[in-house]
């Protein structure tokens, strides 16, 4: 035997590598039909990956604290060799985490990765998506620029929305009166160590994927069909056809990247943001405040719903309930079939206009409200809760209603009334235009009995699903 | 895995990305590497030092800070220079044949000047810094001394050319770092116009 | 139905475009940041005219070596006695004094272009013009109530505003008119509304008291800061495109190989 056998048969006989080997990459039975979609799932951990490393490596040079921490970027970037490019390795590799992981999660929703029996496999997902949230914020206070300081202080103040806890819960975060010195450091602490338990997650979250399979496109179960060795037919090997794959996807992906990276670092102030090239000054608030464009649309909804009895805690309750009910997909789907290529045809449009109103919030996260712009979004979160809330009723294939599409149904008809209330009862949107308003109430009206009532008289249908994958 | 597969183009074509891909992981790797050196910050910090030396009386020693280091300006008395010839066989290294200095301070004085010395003021023990003793047979250094330096951390002993007393802790004479004279009365420590 | 749907979808972008705030039209600084002769005598504008006040204290004194200067012109020309070539471009005034004198102490403009843009700083710098009401005698159109005195003065000289009335109902100006007799009286043509505002807005400038330069020459001044201003801003900036290529290039040839593999194991699936 060969030195090399020599070698892997002495590791083997004290850890499980060819076996892992075999059954996570040679012997891992993917669907053939991974088409486009399926390139973000690498690409993220890619991200991932070059996120720690430039991170640990920002973390030798940075200075942790409100009197260093804007000179030390500076620093970075002409006194430290090469320190240009690792930062904005790092600041790019952050808007690119999330791009990445926008298109990772509609692939999922796309061909109903989110299924059964691949629910914890979104689960573990949505848990990663929440932590890169947490993490993306403190390390946005880092640079202690204009934006991060204000940034900072708008999201927590939300805390002090909250009833009763939510002065003292505000002041416990930030460790004193204002976003300060003491909240620098342990948000710096903070963002160090949460990657780690995002990779954490992200082997969880694989995992969960190979104990039951991948999905594909056509959201065949490939392993209800194997030839007579057991390997499913539609099935191959992970490696070496989508390593040889994902290796193509990474170079085209580091194209872009490195576009980005060296011709357009700042994206027009979306990647890096002007207002941070300032540092943080607590008396002198910027014009306008915005979170980054990748929590816009949250920041959206959060604006859009107005405040009653006294208290904002309901636009806080509103964007917390917008990133929980992707918890809640799993159950909310009922279609027999998983891709959308065979679910009935309400579901596609659905999807469709989610996409088209997170774009749109996240646009009107971004702009300065208007009255006329918090109409738009007030309709567009009605819309935005709808794609989830209304989906056991457009999915739904029975005339069998559970008790939970009951109790959906209602909370839509209910929001939907009330946004409706408000707008024309309630003068909620008296400093709008009439045509905005019209227009507004048309859509919401038109999209709750096109989503909500017509599906609940009518069921759809889905399309049969093929026994083998298409491609 | 197919029959009738072209194994080589495959391994063909699986080298060539592996030697393009290991290239572009190299040229990665570089600036993480890189960014270890020192900063422009720490070079500046380090840069040459000025001093002064017109007031710098005959046995007069001025310390400055360069790179973080004590470095040792002495005026040395004709005495001194005199009794430097003398001490020669109580001497680890008389010669200076270690590479602890520039070429210009390879001679008997150890300087560019005679009457000048320049010195990094740390032990070459375990780097803590000797005192200045230039007076002649204290009672702690014993009747011999004839003027140089005290290391008291282990007992070390210098003389005024920096050079070390044979039997002490210490292996090597004092370091000269590289210096020059911008005139007369400055000193430019840390800059030798590259001549060694 | 659907296309019902998706027409009035369709319009919603549309409706988003409501004016935001009021924007101010810049001028075009159009530098060419590759120019080191335009960094040169850029340097030395900044530093006669701006250093005093404003410092420069995220970037080192030696850093102009690199678009030409030797260190011995840094030295002598440019640099304060007591400074060393490695020392960050700090000023000499106490942040205390600075807002006893000017009442905010000058901002460091290091990163100025990038916080707020070349045709920003260069407009503004073309932008004061007299004003008795401000404490050093002149006011700013890109920058209300700015207060910087206009240090350029001998160069440009001294301009005038020369103002407009406009007639403003919730913000959407109706009318713009030459004196505020005039705005009066269409607002009493038109129904005497509380609703109506008038807002005197300055139009354009002119010069009221000549500098020695004329526009020309003084635009190339400001164009020549504004381009040291925005090297110092990123000095690495014209590197790291030169080294995009490169990657990019590479990346090209990398990609090359990897899908001719990817291609040539593909083979055994279809």
């Amino acid at each position: 035997m060969s030195t090399m056998q020599n070698l892997v048969n002495w590791i083997d006989d004290r850890f499980p590598m060819t076996k892992v080997w075999n059954e996570h990459l040679a012997q891992y039975y993917a669907p053939r039909n991974f088409n486009f979609w399926y390139f973000f799932g690498s690409l993220a951990l890619l991200v991932l990956v070059n996120q720690i490393l430039t991170g640990v490596w920002l973390a030798m040079m940075y200075k942790p604290s409100a009197a260093d921490a804007f000179a030390s970027i500076e620093y970075i970037m002409r006194d430290v060799e090469w320190g240009w490019l690792i930062r904005y390795m790092h600041s790019t590799g952050a808007s690119a985490f999330f791009i990445v992981i926008y298109l990772h999660m509609f692939r999922g929703i796309l061909y109903g990765s989110h299924k059964n029996p691949r629910e914890m496999v979104w689960l573990f997902g949505v848990v990663i998506y929440v932590v890169m949230m947490a993490t993306a914020f403190m390390g946005y206070l880092l640079p202690w620029g204009q934006m991060s300081f204000w940034g900072a202080q708008v999201i927590v103040n939300l805390f002090q929305a909250i009833p009763l806890v939510g002065e003292e819960l505000s002041v416990w975060i930030r460790g004193d009166y204002v976003i300060s010195d003491a909240t620098l450091n342990r948000f710096f602490a903070l963002h160090f160590l949460l990657p780690f338990i995002l990779a954490a997650l992200v082997f969880l979250h694989i995992v969960a994927l190979h104990k039951v399979g991948s999905n594909n496109p056509d959201g065949v179960e490939i392993k209800k069909n194997k030839d007579e060795n057991g390997i499913p037919k539609d099935g191959i090997p992970f490696h070496p056809y989508y390593t040889v794959k994902d290796i193509v996807g990474v170079v085209v992906f580091l194209m872009f990247f490195a576009g980005i990276i060296f011709f357009w670092p700042e994206a027009n102030g979306y990647f890096i943001e002007k207002p941070n090239f300032e540092p943080a000054n607590p008396l002198k608030t910027p014009e306008h405040i915005a979170p980054v464009w990748y929590f816009t649309p949250f920041y959206a909804i959060l604006r859009a719903v107005p405040s009653f009895a006294g208290t904002q805690v309901w636009g806080v309750i509103a964007m917390g309930v917008s990133i929980v009910a992707f918890f809640l997909l799993p159950w909310l789907d009922k279609s027999n079939a998983k891709s959308h290529r065979y679910k009935g045809p309400l579901f596609k449009y659905a999807l469709a206009i989610f996409v088209v109103t997170f774009a749109i919030l996240g646009y009107l996260g971004v702009v300065s409200a208007t009255a006329d712009r918090t109409l738009v979004a007030q309709m567009l979160t009605l819309i935005y809760f709808g794609f989830f809330f209304l989906m056991p009723a457009y999915t739904r294939e029975t005339s069998d209603k559970t008790t939970m599409t009951k109790i959906y149904f209602i909370v839509m008809a209910i929001a939907t009334i009330a946004t409706l209330y408000y707008w024309w009862l309630f003068d909620g949107g008296a400093d709008g235009s009439m045509l905005v308003k019209l227009i507004v109430t048309a859509i919401s009206a038109g999209h709750f009995l096109i989503f909500g009532v017509k599906p609940w008289l009518k069921p759809e249908q889905s399309k049969p699903v093929p026994e083998r994958v298409t491609g | 895995m197919s029959e009738g597969a072209d194994l080589k183009k495959r391994r063909f074509l699986t080298a060539t990305t592996s030697v393009i891909g290991a290239v572009g992981v190299v040229g990665v790797a570089v600036p993480f590497i890189a960014s270890w050196q020192p900063s422009t910050k720490a070079k500046a910090a380090g840069a040459p030092v000025e001093a002064d030396i017109s007031k710098l009386g005959p046995g007069e020693l001025l310390r400055v800070k360069w790179r973080g280091k004590p470095v040792w300006i002495l005026r040395r008395t004709e005495k001194n220079l005199e009794d430097l010839k003398t001490l020669d066989p109580k001497l680890a290294d008389p010669a200076s044949d270690m590479p602890q200095q520039p070429d210009y301070a390879r001679n008997p004085h150890r300087s560019r000047k005679p009457e000048i010395w320049v010195a990094v003021g740390i032990c070459t023990h375990l780097g803590c810094s000797p005192t200045f003793r230039p007076e002649v047979a204290p009672e702690d250094l014993g009747p011999a001394w004839v003027g140089g330096f005290y290391c008291a951390c282990h007992g070390s002993r210098f003389d005024l050319a920096g050079r070390v007393y044979s039997g002490v802790p210490a292996p090597t004479n004092l370091v000269i770092p590289p210096y020059q004279f911008v005139d007369d009365n400055t000193i430019l420590v840390g800059d030798d116009g590259g001549a060694a | 139905m659907k296309k019902l749907i998706i027409a009035l979808i369709m319009m919603v972008p549309g409706m988003l475009h409501a004016a935001g705030g009021g924007n101010i039209h810049l001028e075009s600084a159009g530098i060419n940041l590759d120019n080191d002769a335009a960094k040169q005598r850029g340097a030395k504008y900044f530093v006669n005219y701006c250093l005093n006040c404003h410092s420069l204290q995220y970037e080192r004194w030696q850093r102009m070596q690199e678009f030409g200067l030797s260190l011995d012109d840094i030295r002598e020309k440019l640099m304060p006695a007591s400074a060393k070539p490695g020392d960050l471009m700090k000023i000499a005034m106490k942040p205390d004094d600075a807002k006893a004198w000017f009442g905010n102490p000058a901002p460091d403009l290091t990163l100025e272009t990038r916080l707020r843009g070349e045709d920003w700083v260069y407009t503004y710098l073309k932008s004061f013009y007299l004003d008795d009401t401000r404490p050093f005698g002149v006011n700013n159109t890109v920058f209300d109530k700015v207060g910087m005195p206009h240090v350029l003065w001998e160069l440009q000289g001294f301009n005038k505003p020369v103002y407009r009335f406009d007639v403003a109902r919730s913000g959407h100006v109706e009318q713009s008119f030459e004196s505020e007799a005039e705005a009066e009286a269409w607002i009493k043509e038109h129904g005497g509304d509380a609703e109506f505002k008038v807002n005197r807005v300055v139009d354009h400038l002119q010069t009221a008291v000549p500098g020695q330069l004329d526009e020309a020459e003084y635009d190339k001044v400001v164009r020549d800061i504004v381009t040291f201003m925005a090297y110092m801003a990123e000095p690495v900036k014209l590197e790291r495109q030169r080294l995009g290529i490169w990657v990019l290039l590479f990346l090209a040839v990398l990609f090359v190989s990897a899908y001719l593999l990817k291609k040539e194991y593909w083979k055994d699936i279809h």
